[in-house]
C-alpha cells in the first residue's frame, strides 16, 4: 500500500505491507532505529513515539493509518551534539544503562511533561481540581508504562523532575 | 608495521603498590558521564537488529508445541506462501542458548524436541510480516516419546546429587538438638527470567571467503565466537561477532542463542544476509531462565545468638544435557561462621525450558532465602536482626580456614544501619490507615572472580584508543575503560576513544559474573603500564617517577608534551591478565547491607516498598555513577524477586504460561522508590592491581530478603514462598486475626 508519513518534519513516501506497524516502518523502512522494539505487544513502552504531540506505543498501530499525522521520534528530539534538555538530563543523572528502553522513556517523558502542564490527573493525583505537581510519585506513576529492566527508575525520575522544574520556572 | 609489545600478569599475589592512587589525571572513580551517553539518549546507538545490509532477508523461528521426535512438517506448503524464500530445518539448530562460557555448541536439534517452545525451524521471507505469518502457519509433526516430568518436586523426577557439591562438617543434627534456638524451614523461589529489554537479534552475512560476520547481542564474545564456530563446524577464525551495544543481558546473552544459529544457517543456505529477531515470547522460552529452587534451611544458635549450625539443602531443576545448575549455596559456604555445617545440592532433570545463569546465579536466590531464615532465627532468639548478624561475622572462611581478601561485612552492616536510621521494633506496631508499616534488613554477599582478559591501548601524541572485544551491556564498560586509560596515560577522557564489541579485537573477559569490569580494566591497566614504561625509558626516567597529566609527561620538574615525545608515531601495547593463585589462596567476595521500609495493605495484602537503602563494599569503585546505577538495578531486582516476578509453568507440559511482559511482572517505575546507594571506600589488594571488584550483582543478593523481612515486621506475616503475592499475604493477615 502506498502512503506518506510525516516524521520529524520530513515527508516520506512509502509502499508497505498493510500489516507493517508504525514501529517497523520507522525502524526498517525509514532507518529511524532510535525507536526500539522490546515486546511488539504494547507491554514495555520501548517503542514510544509522539503522534500529534501525544505519546503512543508505535508497535500497536499500523503505519498506513498515520498519513497526515505529525510523528516525532527520538531522532527528532535532539542530536548527539544538540541534545534536548531531557536527553541531557538523562545523561547527567545516568537515567539509563543499556540504553534500550531509553528513547522510549525520553519520548514518553517529553509528552508526559506536557500532560502534567495541561493538568491531566493520574491514578495517584489526590485533588483532581488542583494544578498537578511533577512530584516523584506523579512522575513514577505516569512513567510506569515504560519498563526498564536495567532498573534506572531513580535516575529517570531525577532527570524528569529536573527538566519539569526548569520548564515550570521558564 | 608499528611495534606492539605485551605486558602479562599472572595474578598470584596481592598487589600492594596501588599505583592508581598515585596517578594524577583524577578521572578514575569519579561519576563521569558515560561517553556513549549522547548516542544512547538520541537513539543513535545501534543495537543488534539495527543494521540493514543490502538484500537482507527476514527469518522467524517456529516453535514446537509438544515434546517428542520430529517426523515431518508442512515445509513445502510454507515455501509456497507469499514472500517465503526458504524453510530451514537444519539439524544443527540449537535447542536453547548455550551456557555461559561454554565455548562449544549446546544440544542441537537432531530431530528431537526436548521442551515445549523449542525452536524447530526458521522460515525465511522477503519481509518480516511474510516471515512471521508463514512461521505461524508452519506445522511440525512430533511423535510423543514417552511420559515426562515437569516439576522438580514431583516424586517421579530423576534427581542427581553430585558428590562434589555436598558438604557435611561436624554434627548438624547434634547441634540442632543441643541448641537454645533452632529453625528448620523450607523456602521456595520461582522460575524466573532475565527479560533484558532488547530481544535477542542476529544479522548473519557470509563473504566470498567463507567468513561469517554476525551482528548479535551477546555478553561474552570470545566464547560466543567459539560456540558459533562449533555449531556450524567451521574454524573459529571464520567467525566474527559484532556487539557494539547490547540492550541488557543479565545472563540471558552469555551463551549463543538459537536466533544466531538460525540466521547463520539461513544466510549460508541462501547466499544473502539474514536477520532473525526473537519475539519476546521466544526470548522467554529459548534463552536460559533462572531455575526455581526449594531450599531447606536449618539453623541453630545459643542464647546469645551465636550460630552453632548451618544447613542449606537445595533442589533445583534443569533440562537433561545441561551442565549448569543454580549454585544456590555459593554464598552460604562462607557468609556466616558456625562449626557444624551441611550443604546439599540436588538437580531434578525435568522438561521445563533450560535453566542457566541469571544475574547473580546462586546468591540471588540463595542469599535471599538464607537472609530470611536468619531473620526468623533472630526473632526466635529475641535479638535485633542487625545485632544477630554482627555476632556471626566470620573472621576466616568457615569451612576451609582461608583468609578473606577483605572482610567488610561488619562495616557495611554498621554503616548501612546508621544511614537508614535502623531501629529494631517488634512486628505490627505502625499503622497508617489501611497500611501496616514495617522495616527489614538483610546482608548481601557475592563471590568475586577474575577471568582471562586482553586489551590493547594505542597511544598517540593526541590521545589513546582502547580496543578489545569487551561488551557494554549497560554496565558502564565504555565509561570505566575510558577512565582507566585516561588516568594511566594522563589524558582528559574526551581524548580517549574506547572501541568494543568486535571479536577482531583482542579477546577481553566479556560481561558476566561481575568479572567484566575488574578483569578487562586490569588488561587495559597492563597495556597502559606497558606504554608508561616505554615513555619513561624514552625520557630516561624510572616509570614510577613519571607523572602523566593532560597530555604532558612531567618528570624532574620538566614538562614534555606527549605530542612532542611521540611525534607522528603510534605506540601500541597489549595487556594480558591471567587469573592465578590470588583467586584460590583467599576467599574474595563483595559485601553489603540492605535496609527497607514497606507498607502492607491490610485490605488487599499488597506490599509497597517505601524506602530502600544499600551500602556496599566492592573494592575501588571505578565510576561512582555507573556503579550506583548497577546497584539501583540489583536492588530493584530484589524488589521483583520479593514481590512480583514468577514464571508459571503448565503442570501438564512444563511450558511457560506467562511468557510476556504483560504477565511476567517486572518492577515498574512506581514499584521502586528513590533508592539510596552508598559505597564503602576500599582497596582489595588480592583482587587485582586496580583493587577493584565486581559490583553488578552484589545488590541482588539479599535485597529481596530485606523486603520480605520488612513485610513480617510490618504485619506479622512471614512469607517463605517467593514472591509475596497478595493472596499469600492476605491469607497470612487473615490467619493473624
Ligand atoms: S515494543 Fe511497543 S510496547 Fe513494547
Ligand atoms: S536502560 Fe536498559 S532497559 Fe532501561
Amino acid at each position: 500500500m502506498q502512503f506518506q508519513l510525516d516524521v520529524n518534519g520530513e515527508r516520506h513516501a512509502l509502499d508497505l505491507d498493510t500489516r507493517t506497524s508504525l514501529l517497523d516502518a520507522l525502524r526498517d523502512h525509514l532507518g529511524l532505529t532510535g525507536s526500539k522494539k522490546g515486546c511488539d505487544h504494547g507491554q514495555c513502552g520501548a517503542c514510544t513515539v509522539m503522534v500529534n504531540g501525544r505519546r503512543i506505543n508505535s508497535c500497536l498501530t499500523l503505519a498506513c493509518m498515520h498519513e497526515g499525522d505529525e510523528i516525532t521520534t527520538i531522532e527528532g528530539l535532539g542530536r548527539p551534539d544538540d541534545l534536548s534538555p531531557l536527553q541531557r538530563a538523562f545523561v547527567e543523572h545516568d537515567g539509563y544503562q543499556c540504553g534500550y528502553c531509553t528513547p522510549g522513556q525520553i519520548c514518553s517523558a517529553t509528552a508526559m511533561i506536557e500532560e502534567i502542564k495541561a493538568g491531566w490527573p493520574s491514578n495517584v493525583t489526590d485533588d483532581l481540581e488542583a494544578q498537578v505537581e511533577a512530584s516523584i510519585e506523579e512522575i513514577s506513576e505516569r512513567m510506569s508504562g515504560n519498563l526498564c529492566r536495567c532498573s534506572c527508575y531513580p535516575g529517570i525520575v531525577d532527570a524528569i523532575r529536573q527538566v519539569a522544574r526548569e520548564e515550570a520556572r521558564a | 608495521m608499528t611495534l606492539e609489545t605485551t605486558r602479562r600478569l599472572k595474578h598470584d599475589t596481592p598487589d600492594t603498590d596501588r599505583r592508581l592512587d598515585g596517578m594524577a589525571q583524577g578521572v578514575l572513580g569519579t561519576g563521569m558521564d558515560r561517553p556513549e551517553g549522547p548516542l544512547k539518549v538520541s537513539g543513535r546507538a545501534t543495537y543488534a537488529a539495527e543494521a540493514h545490509p543490502e538484500a537482507m532477508a527476514e527469518g522467524y523461528l517456529v516453535r514446537a508445541t509438544t515434546i517428542g521426535r520430529i517426523t515431518g512438517s508442512n515445509a513445502d506448503a510454507i515455501r509456497a506462501m507469499p514472500g517465503v524464500i526458504e524453510v530451514i530445518e537444519d539439524e544443527r539448530m540449537i535447542r536453547n542458548a548455550a551456557q555461559g562460557m561454554a565455548g562449544e555448541s549446546p544440544v542441537q536439534r537432531q530431530g528431537q524436541v526436548w521442551y515445549v517452545g523449542q525452536p524447530v525451524a526458521c522460515v525465511v521471507a522477503e519481509s518480516f510480516e511474510q516471515a512471521r505469518h508463514a512461521a505461524q502457519a508452519m506445522m511440525v509433526t512430533i511423535e510423543p516419546d514417552g511420559t515426562h516430568v515437569f516439576d522438580a518436586e514431583d516424586p517421579a523426577a530423576e534427581v542427581e546429587k553430585p558428590e562434589q557439591k555436598q558438604l557435611d562438617q561436624g554434627d548438624l543434627e547434634g547441634a540442632m538438638s543441643a541448641a537454645t534456638f533452632s529453625l528448620d524451614a523450607t523456602y521456595h523461589t520461582p522460575s524466573m527470567s532475565s527479560a533484558a529489554m532488547e530481544p535477542h537479534a542476529s544479522i548473519a552475512q557470509w563473504d566470498e571467503d567463507g567468513v561469517l560476520t554476525l551482528r548479535g547481542s551477546y555478553q561474552l564474545l570470545k566464547f560466543n565466537k567459539a560456540e558459533l564456530a562449533d555449531v556450524l563446524g567451521v574454524a573459529p577464525d571464520k567467525v566474527r561477532i559484532l556487539s557494539p551495544y547490547v540492550g541488557g543481558g543479565f545472563g540471558s546473552k552469555l551463551g549463543l542463542a538459537p536466533e544466531a544459529v538460525a540466521a547463520a544457517l539461513a544466510a549460508q543456505a541462501l547466499g544473502r544476509p539474514v536477520r532473525v529477531v526473537l519475539h519476546r515470547r521466544q526470548v522467554f522460552e529459548t534463552v536460559t531462565r533462572r531455575s526455581e529452587t526449594r531450599q531447606r534451611i536449618r539453623l541453630a544458635c545459643d542464647a546469645e545468638g551465636k550460630l552453632s549450625a548451618i544447613g542449606h539443602e537445595n533442589l533445583v531443576s534443569q533440562l537433561p544435557g545441561e551442565v549448569f545448575s543454580e549454585p544456590v549455596a555459593q554464598g552460604t559456604h562462607f557468609q556466616y561462621a558456625a562449626p557444624n555445617r551441611v550443604i546439599g545440592h540436588e538437580i531434578a532433570r525435568i522438561r521445563r525450558p533450560a535453566a542457566g545463569s541469571v544475574r547473580a546465579p546462586g546468591e540471588a536466590v540463595g542469599v535471599t532465602a538464607f537472609e530470611i531464615a536468619i531473620d526468623e532465627l533472630a526473632k526466635k532468639a529475641g535479638i535485633d536482626p542487625l545485632e544477630f548478624r554482627l555476632r556471626n561475622v566470620p573472621d576466616k572462611h568457615p569451612e576451609n580456614g582461608k583468609p578473606f581478601s577483605s572482610s567488610t561485612m561488619e562495616a557495611t552492616l554498621r554503616e548501612g544501619a546508621k544511614r537508614f536510621g535502623w531501629t529494631h521494633t517488634p512486628p505490627r506496631q505502625r499503622r497508617e490507615g489501611e497500611w501496616w508499616i514495617g522495616t527489614g534488613m538483610a546482608g548481601a554477599v557475592r563471590v568475586n572472580m577474575m577471568i582471562e582478559a586482553m586489551a590493547r591501548a594505542v597511544l598517540t601524541g593526541q590521545g589513546v584508543r582502547v580496543e578489545c572485544d569487551m561488551t557494554d551491556i549497560g554496565t558502564g564498560s565504555y565509561a570505566i575503560l575510558t577512565q582507566v586509560a585516561a588516568e594511566m596515560l594522563g589524558f582528559a577522557p574526551d581524548r580517549v576513544e574506547t572501541v568494543l564489541g568486535d571479536t577482531d579485537l583482542p579477546p577481553a573477559s566479556g560481561s558476566g559474573g561481575s568479572f567484566g569490569a575488574a578483569s578487562t580494566s586490569t588488561a587495559v591497566y597492563l597495556a597502559c603500564m606497558e606504554l608508561r614504561e616505554r615513555l619513561a625509558a624514552k625520557l630516561g626516567v624510572k616509570e614510577p617517577e613519571l607523572t602523566l597529566k593532560d597530555g604532558l609527561a612531567i618528570h624532574e620538574n620538566r614538562q614534555t608534551p606527549l605530542a612532542e615525545i611521540l611525534g607522528e608515531e603510534e605506540w601500541r601495547a597489549l595487556g594480558h591478565l591471567q587469573p592465578g593463585k590470588a583467586g584460590q589462596e583467599v576467599r574474595q567476595a563483595t559485601w553489603g547491607a540492605i535496609f527497607a521500609e514497606v507498607a502492607v495493605s491490610d485490605v488487599t495484602g499488597e506490599t509497597r516498598v517505601r524506602r530502600m537503602d544499600g551500602t556496599f563494599a566492592a573494592g575501588r569503585i571505578l565510576n561512582l555513577k555507573t556503579a550506583r546505577s548497577q546497584c539501583h538495578g540489583g536492588m530493584t531486582w530484589g524488589i521483583g524477586l520479593a514481590l512480583t516476578e514468577a514464571m508459571e509453568h503448565d503442570p501438564r507440559d512444563g511450558h511457560m504460561v506467562n511468557r510476556d511482559l504483560a504477565e511476567y511482572h517486572l518492577p515498574v517505575n512506581l514499584d521502586v522508590p528513590q533508592l539510596g546507594v552508598h559505597f564503602l571506600e576500599e582497596r582489595d589488594d588480592w583482587a587485582n592491581p586496580l583493587q577493584a571488584k565486581g559490583i553488578g550483582e552484589l545488590s541482588v543478593c539479599g535485597s529481596g530478603a530485606a523486603v520480605i523481612n520488612a513485610i513480617e515486621n510490618a504485619c506479622g506475616v512471614r512469607v517463605r514462598r517467593l514472591p509475596a503475592t497478595l493472596d499469600q499475604v492476605m491469607d497470612g493477615l487473615i490467619a493473624q486475626g
